[in-house]
């Protein structure tokens, strides 16, 4: 081993390697967070330029610059790359890789050559959906649920899209496997599981639903292919199959799936609000088990997306009830978060910013998601740009922002170098602004009954959609905006420090960038995570 | 973490004769999955089919897979992963069973 602090940092650290095969073959923990950072950013612009284009439909009502199909085959694309590609990889891909190992003490993950394996399954996936869109008989108009009988009837490319989706859920169950055993084998000396900062824990809890929940949207996603191609009668009536029980599967696996997203962005908030409130993590348990509650109850509750489709009375008030109870774990996250930081002494920088952004916007689209989740309420709303307004809340606003949040935090760790911060700041607004000018009148014209999937309206929903398509404009300037000034710091002369926001959690106790073995000795732990006193 | 302190039993060696009668067992339950399908079980088939999956897949993990000689964790994670299931599987008939 090299030895003391004339380490080669793990850029510098090619391993022997030349030029890209450095990164595309190497099995570092981190090398292998940044191959995810960059395709998961260029699967992220691609997919938001589609909805940018899907906005600009929208502008005024009738066929402005696409017609139906078209903008059936990007509404289904757009969700294809967003969910599988982007958000469900996203922040456990990227800075669980990167972060997991040096968080609890450790030199890289347990399986590092599995864990590169992944990223390989993952791009091959990538290809697998790409291709999809535009080969064979045009891209798949399903919407990214692939809801039977449709999908088993469509003439478009359903099979390869599915059977991306199903390559890409390989590598989510192996990232998963991987850091289930990374936690349980590799903490540092002294490093109890009370002991483990709290983004491990969400990834611990995370990585549970990868496994567990992953392998029945493979087979379901199969049974697809299997009824298209073979007539098996799954799910349509005629060959005496159920239709609902696709609904079933899809979300037995697809409603945990929204918590392989949300999980991870609570760890980055968690790991985010005490550092720049100066201040411990208020109820650092609660947060701790609230995420594996939030992942065991989360099991149960996916007919709420099924109030409408003639499942039966008794399931709906079941999932209905217990839709309400998961609510309550992701409450207390949200009232210790604002705990840690009632009278801490807050300093409002980037990562901050972006953070508070995250608790504001996921608590409007929790709340909505109640309007959801019981029953009345479902029914007038349901399939309505209400639904569109709410996930974006959730998912955009919750997970893209905590993603914002945790690439202006790490950053700095992760290169050496910081981010112009008055730009990042001004970036921030924008892309905050913008966002709730796009998502925000989608709620209003859904109440009123603007259905979502549609590529033309009424003419009394055209004021809403023309406010949102402008926000959609300001949020993508604003996100531009953000990505060229990150991009930008690496021209920056001086490095920003081993500990630029003076956290004190171990990533921070290490050089940056982070030397190829992260630690010259592993530390003992003595300490909880989050204790600032000296 | 450099410490193996728990290591279990290295290389568990279960002996032929052993594995034979968990062969025959699982031959044996394959047989009575096709046999069941001939009994008029209404809407029990399903449950039935399942619960003898389940003995058979238990059956491939304790002797095969050598959860037997394993450490009780995996046990508990096992024994987790097949109560999830079984909860789906309940939940799911909320809606069939009521319809
Ligand atoms: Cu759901």
């Amino acid at each position: 081993m090299e030895t003391q602090n004339n380490q080669l940092n793990y850029i510098e650290d090619t391993q022997g390697r030349w030029g890209i095969f450095a990164w595309i073959f190497s099995t570092d923990h981190k090398r292998i967070g940044i191959l995810y950072l960059i395709s998961i950013t260029t699967f992220f612009l691609l997919a938001a330029l589609m909805g940018g284009l899907m906005r600009l439909e929208l502008i005024a009502p009738g066929e402005t610059i696409m017609d139906a199909q078209t903008y059936n085959g990007l509404f289904t694309v757009h969700g294809i790359i967003m969910i599988f590609l982007v958000v469900i990889p996203g922040l456990g891909a990227v800075f669980g890789n990167f972060f997991l190992p040096i968080m609890i003490g450790a030199r890289d993950v347990a399986f590092p050559r599995l864990n590169l394996f992944s990223w390989w399954i993952y791009m091959a996936g990538a290809i697998l959906a790409v291709y999809s869109q535009f080969a064979g008989d045009g891209p798949p108009d399903t919407g990214w649920t692939f809801y039977a009988p449709y999908s088993t009837e469509s003439g478009t490319n359903v099979v390869a899209a599915v059977f991306a989706a199903f390559v890409l859920g390989f590598s989510s169950i192996l990232t998963g496997l991987n850091f289930i055993v990374t936690i349980h084998r590799m903490r540092a000396p002294g490093m109890t599981w009370f002991k483990m900062p709290l983004f491990p824990w969400s990834l611990y809890a995370t990585a549970w639903i990868q496994v567990l929940a992953t392998p029945i949207v493979g087979i379901t996603l199969m049974m697809i292919v299997a009824e298209r191609l073979f007539q098996i009668g799954f799910f349509d009536p005629a060959l005496g199959g159920d239709p609902i029980l696709y609904q079933h599967l899809f979300w037995i696996y697809s409603h945990p799936a929204v918590y392989i997203m949300i999980l991870p962005a609570m760890g980055v908030i968690t790991e985010i609000i005490p550092t720049f409130a100066k201040k411990s993590i208020f109820g650092y348990k609660a947060i701790a088990l609230s995420s594996v509650a939030i992942a065991a109850v989360g099991y149960f509750v996916w007919g709420h997306h099924m109030y409408t489709s003639g499942m039966s009375g008794t399931a709906r008030w079941f999932f209905s009830f217990l839709t309400f109870i998961v609510a309550i774990p992701s409450a207390i996250k949200v009232f210790n978060w604002v705990a840690t930081m009632y009278k801490g002494s807050i300093d409002a920088r980037t990562p901050f910013l972006y953070a508070a952004t995250f608790i504001f916007l996921f608590m409007i689209g929790g709340l909505t998601g109640l309007v959801l989740g019981s029953l009345a309420t479902d029914v007038h709303v349901h399939d309505t740009s209400f639904v569109v307004a709410h996930f974006h809340y959730i998912i955009f606003g919750g997970m893209g922002f905590a993603f914002f949040a945790a690439i202006h935090y790490w950053w700095p760790k992760m290169f050496g170098k910081m981010y112009n911060e008055r730009v990042a700041n001004i970036a921030w607004l924008i892309t905050f602004v913008g966002f709730n000018v796009l998502y925000f009148p989608l709620f209003v014209i859904g109440i009123q009954g603007m259905p979502r999937r549609y590529f033309d309206y009424l003419p009394e929903f055209h004021a809403g959609h023309l406010i949102s398509t402008i926000g959609a404009f300001i949020l993508l300037s604003g996100l531009f905006l953000m990505i060229i000034n990150i991009y930008r710091a690496k021209k920056h002369v001086t490095p920003a420090g081993d500990n630029p926001w003076g956290g004190v959690t171990l990533e921070w106790q290490v050089p940056s960038p982070p030397p190829t073995l992260n630690f010259d000795e592993i530390p003992t732990i003595t300490k909880s995570p989050y204790s600032f006193e000296k | 973490m450099e410490n193996h302190e728990h290591e279990p039993h290295e290389n568990h060696i279960t002996s032929y004769t052993t594995l034979a009668k968990v062969l025959i067992g699982l031959l044996f339950l394959t047989f009575i999955t096709v046999a069941v399908t001939g009994i008029h079980l209404g809407p029990l088939t399903v449950a039935v089919a399942l619960i003898i999956a389940c003995v058979k897949g238990g059956i491939v993990l304790t002797w095969f897979m050598h959860l037997k000689f394993e450490l009780p964790v995996f046990r508990y994670m096992v024994l987790g992963v097949f109560l999830l299931f079984a909860l789906i599987i309940i939940v799911t008939f909320f809606d069939y069973a009521f319809r």
